[in-house]
Formats: structure tokens, C-alpha cells, sequence
């Protein structure tokens, strides 16, 4: 660059320091902070004594977390299944001379502009086990439908059910911008080669989308390991089903400002930080086994 | 084109069309159902079977939002912290980013390493701490409070650095030979043709500003001073008294702003999401 430091003089900081104090004081502070923290117990009357790894052999011992990362997982694996579902709406709203499409991706990208804390309140009374109209609608097919935000697995399915409809519209972005990268030549040709609509999905689609597919995977598993939003609003926080469905962060929430035990919620919260760190590297590092880049 | 390809696409459209109508569909009936609701008594709300469509339209449940909760205080908090945040990180962050793509200074590299280096980590990280710090600034149930640690992005620093980068520099160089300082440069010059980025990152910050509830939710605790998104996810504390109409009206009241701007700014939200989400 031909700049020098002379041309420039102090206007750099001028630039640069609001943010990086800002990011200092309240981003990489607290995050050294929690890390001191989670060696540390704090007082009935505030104050904090270390306490060495005992928040982490508690942590170990912890059936709740053991729990919350079960759900974890169980949440991901179903909102991981709004990626198919959105390859097969992205392709279909990419075909050529397809009318409507501007129409198709408003709707579809509705639910992931919608608040979630809102809209969780309306999955709540359509879940209602009583009067609600998944229960009904189920209940013609001649399924009696179970009362879904107060039984545990029901619960956390019925949270997961939400994440998969609100993810899909994000899916479809991210997938439509992977098609328009994909040549059309390539399709010619494999029409010209007799190649069906069905084929050329599986052959030159999909393997070309699969660096969407992976970034979204990451995407995705790092959201699920993050959930908390609409496991709080749809279930709300007093719902006795709570403790059995309870994400990583709500037990980080619950512990740091409802028992006050900012010490074991630090180490809960490292916990999480360590997960997400460990699945981006561990994606990161087998994304060359599937991926076809170009 | 032949003929014959041509009504195999027509044919094939209609079947992707049959799809993409079922899909959207889904996708559409929880507001449809939250519309429905909103205007319903609580007698049809809780009848089975249901009906379909409302028997009339029952404007009580909008009147009770009003009457019942702190609704408009909460609206306010809502619009008052998503432009805060807003402009916060327009100005911020376009700042920093154009530093970090054109200008050259001392610990350049390790300030951008620093700022990269909390883009994966998880903000409940920072809760607790930044709990703390808003709690002795004397700033909970403030809106500077809520505002004040998103006005800061590590993210929005890098997405208009690379927006940056994608500028060319003549402009700049031009304004410079006239007699503009940087500060100037990068104002009249620089930011008007920044724009797509500018537009971008609004969209990303308004909506997560708006929909954003744990970090609020720590820091309010009195119901006037929350915004919307604690205001209705903590309801259900209220449940035995709030009845479900009411709660469908003030859900769809609380989302309307975010949706109507998202149906009139439909493209640029979509490019500004794919533009951000790709990187």
C-alpha cells in the first residue's frame, strides 16, 4: 500500500480506538473475566473465593448437563433436517421461468424475520393439548394428540418442530446463492446426454451445493448448541417440563441469575465456548472428505 | 428450444409449483392462525372443533393489550434500542472497518486479530462480566444499558472491512489531492458509496435488535423498561390473568413493524443476509 504512517498521523485511532475500546471493556474483559471466574464461588453477599476446578468436578457430576446436552443433540438432529427440506424448495424456486418466485421466497423467509419470542407464543396455543390445532388436526387422522409443551420429550421435540420452521427461510438464502453459482452449461449438457430432472439433481445439484450444505451444518449445530430463545418463550421459564428439556445456555441462565451461582454458570458458559470451538475445528477439518469446492 | 422440451418444463413447473404451494403454506399458517386468533373471542379460541375462519371481528383483545399490559412503554424501549444499536454500529463499525481496509498505523494487525478473535465465541461468555459492568455504571432497566454493549460488533467491524476493500481507492485519492483530511474522505466521500454495506448491516442489527432477548432479560426487571421481545416472552407469568386473544394480538402487534419492513425491503434484506451470512 502506498500510505504511509506520515499521511495518516493520529487519524487511525481517531478510527479505530471507540471500537477497539469498546470490543476491550466489553467483549475480551469479560470473556478473561469469565474464565477467572468459573475457578471461582461466589459469596452469599457477592464477593468471590477460589475455589480451584471445583466448578468443573461439579460440572462433570452434573446430571442436568449431561441432560442439557442430550437435548442438545436431539434439538440439532431435527432442525439439521431443514436442510433438505430447504435444497428441495431452493431448487424447485431456482428453476428457470418458474413464475412466482419473488412471491415463494417472501413467504418461505417470513418465520426467520419473525420475532421469535412472538411467535413462539402462537406455536404455544397451536400446541395447546385442549383446544389446540395440531392436537385437532391430528385427532381427525385418528391420533390423539399429546399435550405437548408440558411433557418432557414432547416439549423439547415440539421446541425443535419450531427451530426446524423458523430455519428454513435462512437455509433457502444461503442454498439460492450456491445455485446461482452453479453453471448452466452444466445442466445443458446433461440434457443433451438424456439426463432427467431427477438425475440431474442427485449428479450436479447436490454435489455442487455441498459447500452451502456444510456451511449451514456448522451454521446450524452452533445455533443448536445455543438454543435458548424459543425453548424460554415457547415453554416459558416456569414451565415445570423445564428441567428435563433445558438447553446448555438456560442452565447457564438459570444458575447465573436465578440460583445466583455466577462461579459454576462461568464454567457452564466455558463449557459451551469449548463445544462450539471443538465442532467449527472438527467441521472444519473433515469438510474436505465431502465437499467439492468448483 | 424444442417443443416438446418446453412443455416438459411447463409440466415440470406445475409440479414444482404444487410443492412450493404446500411449502409455503407451512410456512404461512402460524400467522394466518395468530391473525385469526387475535380477532377471536376467547370462546372460539378455545372451541373444538375450530373454526376456520372468525365469526367477527373482536377488537377487544387489541384494546385489552393496551389496557392490560405496558405495551406502548415496551414498544418505545423496542424502537429506542434497535436505532441506538443501529446507528451505534453504522458509525462504529464503518469506522473501524475502513481503519483496518486503507489506513496503516501501529498495531494494526494485532487490534484486528484481537477484535476477529471474539467473532466464534458465544455471548453468554460475556454475560455475566458485562452484566456486572452495566450493574455498576448504575444502567440496569436503562435503554443505555440494553444498548450499550451491541453498539460494539466485532462483527460488523469485519463485514464492512471487507466491504471496504471491495472500493476502489481513486475516489479516496482524489478527495485527498483536494484538500480533504481523512475525516472528510471517508464523509462526503467514502460512506455515500458504502451503501449497500451500510444497508446490509442495518438489516442484520435491526432485526437481531429487535428480536434479541437474553441480554435484555438480564438487565430489566421492571415491565416498563423491558422491550418487547422480554415484555412477551415473560407472559407466561401473567398467563392465568392475559387470555390467548390477547396474547395474539400483542404478539402480532410486536412483530408488524419487522415484517412490513421486511415485505417492502424484501430484496435488500435477502441480499443483505446472504452478503453477511456468506462472507
Amino acid at each position: 500500500m502506498s500510505k504511509s504512517r506520515s499521511v495518516d498521523g493520529k487519524w487511525p485511532w481517531v478510527f479505530v480506538l471507540p471500537t477497539f475500546l469498546g470490543v476491550l471493556a466489553f467483549y475480551l474483559w469479560p470473556l478473561l473475566k469469565t474464565m477467572y471466574d468459573s475457578f471461582t464461588e461466589t459469596g452469599p453477599f457477592g464477593g468471590a473465593t477460589w475455589v480451584g476446578a471445583a466448578n468443573y468436578s461439579q460440572l462433570i457430576g452434573d446430571s442436568e448437563v449431561y441432560r442439557a446436552i442430550v437435548n442438545t443433540v436431539v434439538y440439532t438432529a431435527i432442525v439439521l433436517l431443514g436442510i433438505p427440506i430447504a435444497v428441495l424448495f431452493a431448487s424447485l424456486l431456482n428453476r428457470p421461468g418458474l413464475k412466482g418466485a419473488m412471491v415463494y421466497r417472501t413467504l418461505f423467509f417470513l418465520p426467520y424475520v419473525a420475532m421469535p419470542t412472538a411467535i413462539s407464543l402462537v406455536w404455544r396455543i397451536i400446541y395447546n393439548g385442549e383446544y389446540g390445532v395440531l392436537n385437532q388436526a391430528l385427532g381427525v387422522i385418528g391420533i390423539d394428540g399429546p399435550s405437548w409443551i408440558t411433557e418432557e420429550w414432547f416439549a423439547l421435540v415440539a421446541v425443535a418442530l419450531l427451530g426446524l420452521w423458523m430455519s428454513i427461510g435462512f437455509n433457502m438464502i444461503v442454498l439460492s446463492a450456491g445455485l446461482k453459482g452453479i453453471p448452466s452449461e452444466l445442466y445443458e449438457a446433461a440434457s443433451l446426454d438424456g439426463a432427467g430432472s431427477a438425475q440431474q439433481f442427485r449428479s450436479i445439484t447436490v454435489p455442487l451445493l455441498t459447500p452451502s450444505i456444510f456451511f449451514l451444518s456448522v451454521i446450524t449445530t452452533i445455533a443448536g448448541f445455543q438454543l435458548f430463545d424459543q425453548l424460554f418463550a415457547l415453554l416459558g421459564p416456569t414451565n415445570p417440563v423445564m428441567p428435563k428439556t433445558q438447553s446448555l445456555v438456560f442452565l447457564f441462565y438459570d444458575a447465573a441469575f436465578v440460583g445466583n451461582e455466577r462461579g459454576y454458570a462461568a464454567a457452564v458458559a466455558v463449557l459451551i465456548l469449548a463445544v462450539v470451538g471443538l465442532l467449527t475445528l472438527f467441521q472444519f477439518r473433515f469438510q474436505r472428505r465431502w465437499v467439492t469446492y468448483d | 428450444m424444442t417443443k416438446r422440451a418446453d412443455q416438459q418444463r411447463l409440466g415440470s413447473n406445475r409440479l414444482a409449483h404444487v410443492i412450493l404451494v404446500i411449502g409455503s403454506l407451512a410456512m404461512m399458517f402460524p400467522f394466518l392462525w395468530q391473525l385469526k386468533l387475535a380477532f377471536s373471542s376467547n370462546a372460539e379460541i378455545q372451541a373444538v372443533p375450530p373454526d376456520l375462519l372468525p365469526k367477527g371481528l373482536e377488537w377487544t383483545n387489541f384494546t385489552e393489550v393496551f389496557e392490560r399490559l405496558p405495551f406502548l412503554d415496551q414498544f418505545w424501549v423496542s424502537v429506542a434500542v434497535t436505532l441506538g444499536r443501529t446507528v451505534g454500529q453504522l458509525v462504529l463499525c464503518s469506522m473501524a472497518g475502513y481503519a483496518f481496509a486503507r489506513m496503516s498505523f501501529r498495531f494494526k494487525g494485532l487490534m484486528l486479530a484481537l477484535i476477529l478473535s471474539i467473532l466464534m465465541v458465544p455471548s453468554q461468555v460475556y454475560l455475566i462480566p458485562q452484566y456486572q459492568i452495566i450493574q455498576q455504571l448504575g444502567w440496569l432497566n436503562t435503554i443505555q444499558g440494553i444498548i450499550a454493549p451491541g453498539v460494539f460488533s466485532a462483527f460488523g467491524t469485519f463485514l464492512m472491512m471487507q466491504f471496504f476493500k471491495t472500493i476502489p481507492a481513486e475516489l479516496e485519492e482524489a478527495a485527498r489531492l483536494d484538500g480533504c483530511n481523512p475525516w472528510q474522505t471517508f464523509w462526503k466521500v467514502v460512506l455515500p458509496v458504502a451503501k449497500p454495506g451500510l444497508i446490509s448491516l442495518a438489516i442484520i442489527t435491526v432485526l437481531a435488535s429487535w428480536a434479541d432477548l437474553l441480554w435484555p432479560l438480564v438487565v430489566t426487571s421492571s415491565p416498563n423498561e423491558m422491550p418487547l421481545a422480554v415484555g412477551l416472552a415473560t407472559l407466561s407469568g401473567y398467563q392465568g390473568s392475559i387470555s390467548p386473544g390477547v396474547m395474539m394480538a400483542a404478539a402480532l402487534m410486536a412483530m408488524a413493524p419487522i415484517l412490513i419492513l421486511f415485505v417492502v425491503l424484501q430484496r435488500r434484506v435477502v441480499e443483505g443476509i446472504a452478503f453477511s451470512g456468506l462472507k
